[in-house]
């Protein structure tokens, strides 16, 4: 009898378990919806996409639901952002941060989404609803939560550095990586310069712009995803980059390692939206619901390394991220932490036309002078040279 | 039958006119449109007046697309003869040669290029292997003039072979005859002959390097930003349409002023060495 017992305990346990990891849309009939198509613009290297046996999650979705999953990447919020602003193309899902959701929003660039179509917003985590950006839960699902912290490569970098000022230090020179989107380079400059990262005085912005220049000198280059590969193959000593990326790099290189400088650094909330203008919003919140189910958000965060706003993920005790410290640090590790949000429109001008000038500042200037003068200089020469024969030539006859 | 055959003309034409006029004519006056408003699209020279702050960018693209033009014209011009002077089967297998690259995607060769250059990268692994210093070369000028040589050499020599191919031998003969040595016959007769080549191919190599942007940020780590990154950021990243328009404008005006020069060159000397001939 006790045996009975416990196979129909085990057997109820296997069905509480498996509950909330079936996609739970089945709840709804959405047969209607295939064949048809939804468009996602997402970031790079940042959706399970079944490279060295992990689960293909577009193509899950395409086999339960019969829904064509048009996937394409962008690599910075501003990329995703010009795009759609310029009415090139629709999309049925984006993923930007924080203050790019705020700023969208703003400009009433993103639908309210139906949440009874998302049963599985319940695993989101209560700490993860009511964000700044969207106090309502109105328009966002969060997808995963980061922080920007600092990795370097423990074989070229002595000891072991708790500062962004680290990334100052000439003794570095050519050997910084240093992020190629403006909002970034200049959020760890402010953090370690002491200031708000969202500051409205536009001679702190001066301020932050005059270190970046004083950085430039330094930096090896400026990336996004190709940070991936210049910090496994050891080209570049260290970068600023995002935690999770930091565990993706780690597999590949075990001599990197991750620090949260004191100064405090920017946590960021990815969340998935839907954009005005979208073709299957229906589709589109079907996708998110399986997004969020148990298993497919698993398969996720273990591809990602990011930290999970899941109540499913963190809860899975096959989750092997979970005693990540760099990801889901203790309450007293916690670095000091500040969210984005979005700049007033002049001020985004500011940033944008600072960088603008970071940018175009080279270190080649009088070569280019000294040889296009020169270049002049023996093109006139043979000009007046030829001039010279030809009217000798014509004299002659 | 004479105005038929003009209407059959008309007809069979239209459509390339239309499409020009879509595609190319329209875009060229938005481009401008746009280079002379603002945001709001009022009218304005703020744009233009911005530029002043630009020119060193301006001058390094010109000067790296000449300096990469050069380079491709040094080591065009003697391939293309040599192609042009071997036998039939072994011309089409070298043809083949220079082609094959151009297959793959530009982006993907240029990556390639940062993995072959970087400081750990292939070339510094193999100098390492046979006991030399590692060589510096990615995010140097070297760096990004060679990923613009490397990818637009076809299009310098595949002109330049077309002219030569083309090329009556008769007439070398002849100034043989006439007692002209090597350095005369090339002097004076083939290379005179085979400007035409030449200046296509300049222009086709010339063009895309000044106007380039993903080399420069991918060999020269940013710093030696070109006017096309620049224009790149305005739109990806700055979202200032406007200034980005003023700057592909200013660029377009630049490359057509080089082109006038150097169709200007290239008459002058087409007719004085057509004079010579005759």
């Amino acid at each position: 009898m006790k045996k009975v017992f416990s196979c129909l305990c085990a057997i109820l346990m296997v069905f509480l378990i498996a509950v909330p990891v079936m996609p739970v849309a089945s709840a709804k009939d959405y047969s209607h919806l295939s064949g048809t198509e939804i468009n996602v613009y997402n970031w790079g290297e940042y959706i399970s996409d079944g490279a060295e046996d992990t689960m293909d999650v577009n193509k899950e979705f395409e086999k339960l639901t019969g829904i064509k999953v048009n996937y394409t990447t962008y690599d910075s919020n501003e990329n995703m952002y010009n795009k759609i602003k310029g009415g090139g193309a629709n999309y049925d899902i984006i993923i930007p941060s924080d203050y790019m959701i705020q700023r969208m929003i703003e400009e009433d660039m993103l639908e309210k989404i139906d949440f009874s179509n998302i049963p599985n917003y319940v695993n989101i985590l209560d700490e993860y609803k009511n964000l700044y950006f969207d106090p309502d839960n109105e328009y966002t699902v969060p997808y995963n939560v980061g922080m920007v912290g600092l990795i370097y490569n423990t074989k070229m970098v002595t000891g072991t550095p708790d500062s962004w000022g680290i990334m100052w230090d000439e003794k570095y020179a050519g050997q910084i990586l240093m992020f190629n989107n403006p909002r970034d380079a200049f959020g760890i400059t402010q953090c370690y310069l002491g200031i708000d990262l969202n500051t409205t005085s536009s001679e702190d912005w001066h301020r932050a712009y005059d270190k970046l220049k004083e950085q430039k000198p330094l930096v090896s280059s400026y990336v996004m995803d190709d940070v991936y590969n210049k910090m496994e193959s050891g080209e570049a000593a260290m970068c600023a980059y995002y935690a999770g990326d930091y565990l993706s790099m780690k597999e590949n290189n075990p001599d990197l390692a991750f620090a949260y400088p004191k100064e405090g650094t920017n946590i960021f909330v990815d969340s998935l939206c839907i954009p005005k203008g979208c073709q299957n919003k229906e589709g589109a919140e079907l996708y998110i619901n399986f997004l969020l189910s148990g298993e497919v958000a698993l398969a996720n965060a273990e591809y990602i390394c990011y930290a999970s706003p899941n109540r499913a993920v963190i809860e899975n005790p096959e989750y092997s991220l979970k005693d990540e410290k760099i990801l889901y640090p203790e309450p007293e590790d916690m670095p000091k932490t500040q969210y984005y949000h979005n700049l007033p429109e002049g001020l985004l001008t500011l940033m944008t036309s600072l960088w603008d000038n970071l940018k175009i500042e080279g270190n080649d200037d009088v070569s280019i002078y000294v040889g296009l003068i020169s270049f002049t200089a023996i093109c006139v020469v043979c000009s007046v040279y030829s001039f010279a024969r030809k009217k000798k030539r014509e004299k002659m006859y | 039958m004479n105005k038929k055959s003009s209407l059959a003309q008309k007809l069979c034409t239209s459509p390339h006119i239309v499409w020009s006029a879509i595609f190319i004519v329209v875009p060229l006056i938005m481009v401008v449109y746009y280079a002379f408003t603002n945001s709001e699209g009022a009218f304005t020279f703020e744009n233009i007046a911005r530029l002043g702050d630009y020119t060193t960018t301006f001058l390094r693209s010109i000067w790296y697309g000449i300096v990469a033009t050069i380079i491709c014209l040094v080591i065009a011009y003697p391939l293309a003869y040599i192609i042009a002077q071997s036998k039939a089967k072994v011309q089409s297998t070298m043809v083949m040669l220079v082609m094959i690259p151009m297959w793959m995607n530009f982006l993907l060769r240029t990556y390639a290029w940062m993995t072959l250059l970087q400081d750990n990268g292939v070339i510094n692994g193999i100098l390492a292997k046979i006991g030399l210093e590692p060589l510096h070369m990615i995010n140097t000028s070297s760096a990004v003039i060679l990923g613009m040589v490397y990818n637009f050499l076809p299009y310098m020599i595949l002109p330049i072979y077309t002219v030569m191919t083309k090329l009556d031998r008769s007439l070398i003969e002849a100034a043989q005859d006439l007692g002209a040595n090597k350095i005369r016959v090339f002097k004076d007769v083939v290379f005179p002959s085979t400007l035409s080549g030449v200046v296509s191919g300049i222009t086709m190599v010339f063009v895309p390097s000044v106007s380039t942007f993903y080399i420069s940020q991918k060999l020269g780590g940013g710093s030696f930003a070109l006017i096309g990154d620049i224009i790149e950021m305005q739109f990806q990243v700055s979202n200032n349409f406007n200034f980005g328009a003023a700057l592909s404008l200013v660029l377009m005006v630049l490359i057509l002023i080089c082109m006038a020069v150097m169709n200007k060159f290239s008459d002058d000397d087409a007719s004085a060495t057509g004079g010579m001939m005759i």
